[in-house]
C-alpha cells in the first residue's frame, strides 16, 4: 500500500463542482452534456451527491467524473478519469465523463495541455481524488453500521463487510458520504492491483464524434450570439491604419466593423501574437462575413522590415558566428580530440518554418459584460487566458470564467491565447456575446510557427572506430534547437554543444515536441551516418554509447536515463527482428527521449514504382505505467504519421513578410496514401509513475524515415522537407 | 437572397440565403447541423464532406442552388442511431484522436462502400486521399473501412 498526504480538505476539493456543473456545457441537457464511458450499465440517477471536485455519485450508483484538462486529441478525457475511477474503485461502465471548467484550486492540478504533462502532473491529484472518494464512502458505511472501517472493503462500486453479510452500493451510501471530512493521509493502490489502469479503453467521446454532435469550439452556440471574423495585416512587420469602414458596414449581413487592439501589459509567453491590431467584422452568418472580408480595402503602415525565406536561410548561416548563445556545454577537449581523430565527419541539417494547421481553425466565444466575462472555446492554457483577459479587460480574475470545449487539434497552437483575447475585445466593444472565427487562411498566415533551424554536427572516431569527439552547434529563428544535456552528452569524453538564437519578426512558438522534433531528426540521422562510418550496426553503436553512459557517464547533468533509453532500443530490436533482412525491404532506426518518455522506432521502406513507401513501423515506448493502452497506441501512431508528414512534405516560406502558403492547396500535409501501411506499438512494462505521450512519438519518426530512405535510395536526407528540398546530392525524386 | 427548399436527412427545410452560399454554411449557420466541419473552404481537406444523392461531395464547394432538389445527407443523418456500419467500425477501431476530421472521413468512407462494398487498399487510399487527418489516424481509418466492409458483408 502507498500512503499519500492530501494537504487539503474536503472543502477545497468540493468547490469545483458548482463551477463544473454550471455554465460549461454548450446548453445541452445533462444527458448529452456528459459522456457515458460506454452505454451506462445502470439507470440514470434522480439525485446526485458531490463527493469532491472530481466526483459526483448518483443514487443509482452511476458516477460522474470531471476531467480537469483540455482535450486536444491526446485522449486525456478518457485516461484522466480512468485514474480517478481506478482508485475510487468503480466499474468503468458505471462512469460518465464530463469536461471540468477552469478551477485549478479545486482540481489541485494545473489545467493545461502542453509538454505532454497532463498525466505526469495529474497522477497524484487524480489518484488522490479517487482514493479520497472511496475513503469517504467507506467511512459513511462504517458509521451507518457502527463498525470499524478496517472491517470493510470496497470494490467495483460496492462496500462489503469483510467478515459479515452486509453490503451496500456506492449510490446508496453516497448521500451520507458527502458530509465526511477527507483524512490527512490516504491509501493508494499498488500498481499490481490495478484493474482499470493498463487496460484498453475506447475514447469516451467516440459515440459523439462519429455522429457529429456539437463538441468543438466552432460548434459552440449561445442565445443571442453573433459571429465575428478578423482581418490581419498581409505581412509581418505591418500594422493596420484604417479601412473602408462605411462600405463594409453597409454590406448585406454585416452588423458592425471596427479595429480591435489586444495589447496587454507585460505579456507572458502565452500571449505571443503576430498582430495586436485587427479588423473585426460582425454579422450573423459566416458566408456573409467572408464576403465582407473580401471587400475590405485597408491602409497599412510598415513598422519593421519585411523578411523573406532567402534572408532566413542567410541568418541561420550567420547565426553560427553572430547568434546569441542561449545554452552550451563542453566536456573534455573537443578541439584536441578532433585533431587526433582517425576519421571526422561533419553534416548540416536544416528545417524551414512550419505552421501548426490544427484541423479546426482558431476560434473563441466571449461574452464580456460590465463586470464579468465568460470565455469558452478551444484553449490548451485556460489559466493563462484568464490572466491575460484580466489584464486586457481590466477585470478581476475572479470575474472571468473560462470553459474548455473539445479541440480540433492543438499541437501547441492553442497554448497561445490571442484568439481568446480577440474574442474578448470584440465582445467588449459590441457589448454582446460573440463567437470569433478564423478562416483557414487567417489561421495559416497568422501563426505562432515552428521556428526555422540549422544545426551542424561533427563526430570524430579513433582508429578502433570508437567515438572520441562530438560537437553540435545549432541556430534557430528565434530560438536554437540544441539540448546540450541530452544524448550523446554523457557518452563521449570530448563533447561540445552550443544553442544559438537569431532574431526574426515572424511570430513563433511551441509546435508539437518543440525543438525535439528537429533535433531528433538531425541527431539520429547523423548518428546513423557515424555508425556507418564506424562500420557498426546502428543499434549496436547506440547501445555501446548507452553502456558507457550507464557505467561511467561523462559529466553529471545528463538529461536521460541510459538504461531506459537502451531499453526501448532493445525492445524495438526484438520486436522488429532487427538483423534479419527481407528482400526489397529497407530499414532505418532512431530513438529519442523527450517530454519524460523514451521512444525507439524501426521503419521498413520498400520501393514501389520507383517511389519509397513506408510499409511498416515498429515503436517501442517507455512512458512508465500505461494508463490507457488504446489511447496510448493511437497517439504514438499519430506521432509517427506527423513525423513523416512534416519531414517529407511541409514548409512555410516567406516573401515580402507574408507567408507564401495560405491553405492546403499550397501547404502540403500528409495524406492517406502517404501514411505507413502498418504501425505496431509496444510498451516497456514497469511500475514507474507515468509520463506523457502527446509529443514523444513524433521526434524519432523523421530520423527513422530518413535512415530507411537512405537504405532504399542511397541518398542521405539532411534538409526538410525531404520531398522537395535540395539535398546537395544526386537523387531520385520522391514524394 | 432567395428561398431554397432543401431535403436534408429526409426532412424538408427552407432557407433564405444568397444563391452562391455553400451548403457547408447553410448547414452550420442556418440549419444548425454542425457535424459537417469547416477545414479549408477550398476543397482540399474533406472535413465538410456530405452526400448529395448518395455521392460524397465537398459541401464547401456545393452551392445551395446546386443542392436544391437533391437528397442531402449529413453525418447527423447517416443513420438514425449512430449505428451505420462505418460508424460502428470507427468505434470498434477507436479511430478518433481530436475527432474534428472524422465526420468527413466517415462520409467519404460510407460513400465509397456504397459504390464499392469491398475496396482494395489502393481503392481506399484513392477514395480517402482528399480527407486530411492532421492527427494522423490514417492507419486506423483504413482498418475501420475494411472492418466496415467485412461487417456489411457478413
Ligand atoms: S472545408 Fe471543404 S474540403 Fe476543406
Ligand atoms: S482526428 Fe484530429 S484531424 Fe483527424
Amino acid at each position: 500500500m502507498t500512503l499519500i498526504k492530501t494537504h487539503h480538505n474536503r472543502r477545497s476539493f468540493l468547490k469545483v463542482s458548482a463551477a463544473a456543473g454550471g455554465g460549461m456545457m454548450i446548453g445541452f441537457n445533462w444527458l448529452t452534456s456528459c459522456t457515458p464511458a460506454s452505454e451506462p450499465a445502470i439507470a440514470i440517477p434522480n439525485e446526485w451527491f458531490d463527493i469532491n471536485g472530481y466526483i459526483k455519485i448518483g443514487d443509482t450508483g452511476l458516477v460522474t467524473i470531471f476531467s480537469p484538462n483540455p482535450e486536444i486529441g491526446q485522449n486525456v478525457m478518457t485516461s484522466m478519469p480512468m485514474v480517478v475511477a481506478e482508485e475510487l474503485d468503480v466499474k468503468w461502465d458505471h462512469v460518465v465523463v464530463e469536461q471540468g471548467a477552469l478551477d485549478e484550486d479545486a482540481f489541485k492540478n494545473p489545467q493545461f495541455a502542453g509538454g505532454s504533462l497532463s498525466i505526469k502532473l495529474g497522477w497524484d491529484a487524480l489518484r488522490m481524488a479517487g482514493a479520497a472518494g472511496k475513503r469517504m464512502l467507506l467511512e459513511a458505511a462504517a458509521k451507518e453500521w457502527a463498525v470499524d472501517i478496517s472491517e470493510l472493503s470496497a470494490s467495483e462500486g460496492v462496500i462489503s463487510e469483510k467478515n459479515g453479510e452486509r453490503s451496500v452500493g456506492y449510490g446508496e451510501i453516497a448521500s451520507k458520504a458527502a458530509g465526511i471530512e477527507v483524512p490527512e493521509e490516504l491509501e493508494l493502490k499498488e500498481p499490481k492491483d490495478y484493474k482499470l489502469i493498463g487496460t484498453f479503453q475506447k475514447n469516451v467521446e467516440g459515440p459523439k464524434i462519429v455522429t457529429g454532435k456539437p463538441l468543438f469550439g466552432l460548434d459552440y452556440e449561445k442565445e443571442g450570439m453573433v459571429l465575428a471574423m478578423i482581418q490581419h495585416p498581409p505581412a509581418f512587420g505591418m500594422k493596420i491604419r484604417d479601412f473602408n469602414e462605411g462600405e463594409i458596414k453597409a454590406m448585406d449581413g454585416v452588423k458592425d466593423a471596427f479595429i480591435i487592439d489586444t495589447t496587454t501589459e507585460e505579456p507572458i509567453w502565452a500571449e505571443t501574437n503576430a498582430f495586436n491590431n485587427l479588423i473585426a467584422i460582425i454579422g450573423d452568418t459566416t458566408w456573409e462575413l467572408m464576403q465582407a472580408k473580401k471587400a475590405l480595402k485597408v491602409n497599412y503602415e510598415t513598422v519593421s522590415d519585411p523578411e523573406n525565406s532567402e534572408m532566413h536561410e542567410q541568418w541561420l548561416i550567420e547565426g553560427f558566428d553572430k547568434g546569441n548563445v542561449e545554452e552550451s556545454r563542453t566536456d573534455g577537449d573537443p578541439d584536441a580530440a578532433f585533431a587526433k581523430a582517425a576519421k571526422v565527419i561533419e553534416r548540416t541539417f536544416t528545417s524551414p518554418f512550419m505552421a501548426h494547421n490544427t484541423m479546426e481553425p482558431m476560434n473563441f466565444f466571449a461574452h464580456v459584460t460590465g463586470d464579468s466575462a465568460e470565455l469558452t472555446g478551444p484553449t490548451q492554457t485556460p489559466e493563462a487566458l484568464r490572466e491575460a483577459a484580466a489584464k486586457l479587460l481590466g477585470m478581476d480574475e475572479d470575474n472571468i470564467s473560462v470553459n474548455m470545449t473539445r479541440m480540433g487539434g492543438g499541437f501547441g497552437r492553442r497554448l497561445y491565447v490571442h484568439f481568446g483575447l480577440e474574442a474578448a475585445a470584440i465582445s467588449k466593444q459590441l457589448g454582446a456575446p460573440v463567437k470569433m472565427i478564423y478562416t483557414r487562411e487567417d489561421d495559416m498566415t497568422q501563426g505562432t510557427y515552428r521556428p526555422a533551424y540549422r544545426s551542424t554536427y561533427k563526430a570524430g572516431l579513433d582508429a578502433d572506430n570508437n567515438l572520441i569527439a562530438f560537437s553540435v552547434k545549432g541556430v534557430g529563428l528565434p530560438e536554437g534547437p540544441v539540448f546540450p544535456n541530452r544524448f550523446p552528452a554523457g557518452t563521449v569524453d570530448n563533447y561540445t554543444a552550443v544553442k544559438l538564437g537569431m532574431p526574426t519578426n515572424i511570430s513563433t512558438g511551441a509546435w508539437r515536441a518543440p525543438r525535439s522534433h528537429f533535433t531528433a531528426g538531425a541527431e539520429q540521422s547523423f548518428i546513423d551516418e557515424v555508425a556507418e562510418l564506424a562500420g557498426k550496426d546502428p543499434i549496436e553503436f547506440r547501445l555501446e554509447l548507452f553502456e558507457r553512459a550507464k557505467n561511467n557517464p561523462v559529466g553529471e547533468e545528463n538529461d536521460y536515463d541510459a538504461a531506459r533509453y537502451a531499453g526501448v532500443l532493445e525492445l524495438v530490436k526484438e520486436k522488429a527482428n532487427w538483423g534479419t533482412s527481407i528482400p526489397g525491404m529497407h530499414r532505418g532506426v532512431a530513438a529519442y527521449y523527450c517530454h519524460n518518455s523514451y521512444v525507439a522506432q524501426v521503419f521498413d521502406v520498400a520501393m514501389e514504382s520507383g517511389q519509397p513507401k513506408v510499409k511498416k513501423v515498429w515503436c517501442a515506448v517507455d512512458c512508465g505505467i500505461v494508463v490507457n493502452r488504446e489511447g496510448a497506441k493511437n497517439i504514438i501512431e499519430g506521432g509517427v504519421v506527423d513525423g513523416i508528414g512534416h519531414g517529407m512534405y511541409s514548409e512555410l516560406k516567406f516573401e515580402n513578410g507574408s507567408s507564401v502558403h495560405n491553405n492546403f492547396n499550397s501547404y502540403q500535409l500528409i495524406r492517406h496514401s502517404q501514411a505507413p501501411e502498418e504501425i505496431e506499438v509496444f510498451f516497456v512494462e514497469n511500475e514507474i509513475a507515468p509520463t506523457g505521450l502527446g509529443e514523444p512519438g513524433l521526434p524519432p519518426a523523421e530520423a527513422a524515415l530518413a535512415n530507411a530512405l537512405y537504405q532504399a535510395t542511397g541518398t542521405r536526407y539532411y534538409h526538410r522537407p525531404f520531398s522537395t528540398a535540395d539535398q546537395g546530392q544526386e537523387r531520385i525524386e520522391i514524394g | 437572397m432567395a428561398t431554397f427548399n432543401l431535403q436534408i436527412n429526409g426532412k424538408n427545410q427552407q432557407v433564405d440565403v444568397a444563391p452562391d452560399t455553400p451548403m457547408l454554411w447553410v448547414l452550420r449557420d442556418h440549419i444548425k447541423l454542425v457535424g459537417t466541419k469547416y477545414g479549408c473552404g477550398v476543397s482540399m481537406c474533406g472535413a465538410c464532406t456530405i452526400h448529395l444523392d448518395g455521392e460524397a461531395v465537398r459541401s464547401c464547394q456545393t452551392t445551395v442552388s446546386a443542392a436544391e432538389g437533391k437528397s442531402i445527407t449529413t453525418i447527423e443523418g447517416l443513420s438514425e442511431k449512430g449505428d451505420h456500419p462505418v460508424q460502428k467500425a470507427w468505434l470498434e477501431m477507436d479511430v478518433a484522436q481530436c475527432g474534428y476530421c472524422q465526420a468527413g472521413q466517415i462520409m467519404s468512407a460510407a460513400a465509397l462502400l456504397e459504390r464499392n462494398p469491398n475496396p482494395s487498399d489502393q481503392e481506399i487510399e484513392t477514395a480517402m486521399n482528399g480527407n486530411i487527418c492532421r492527427c494522423g489516424t490514417y492507419t486506423r481509418i483504413k482498418q475501420a473501412v475494411k472492418t466496415a466492409a467485412a461487417n456489411s458483408q457478413s
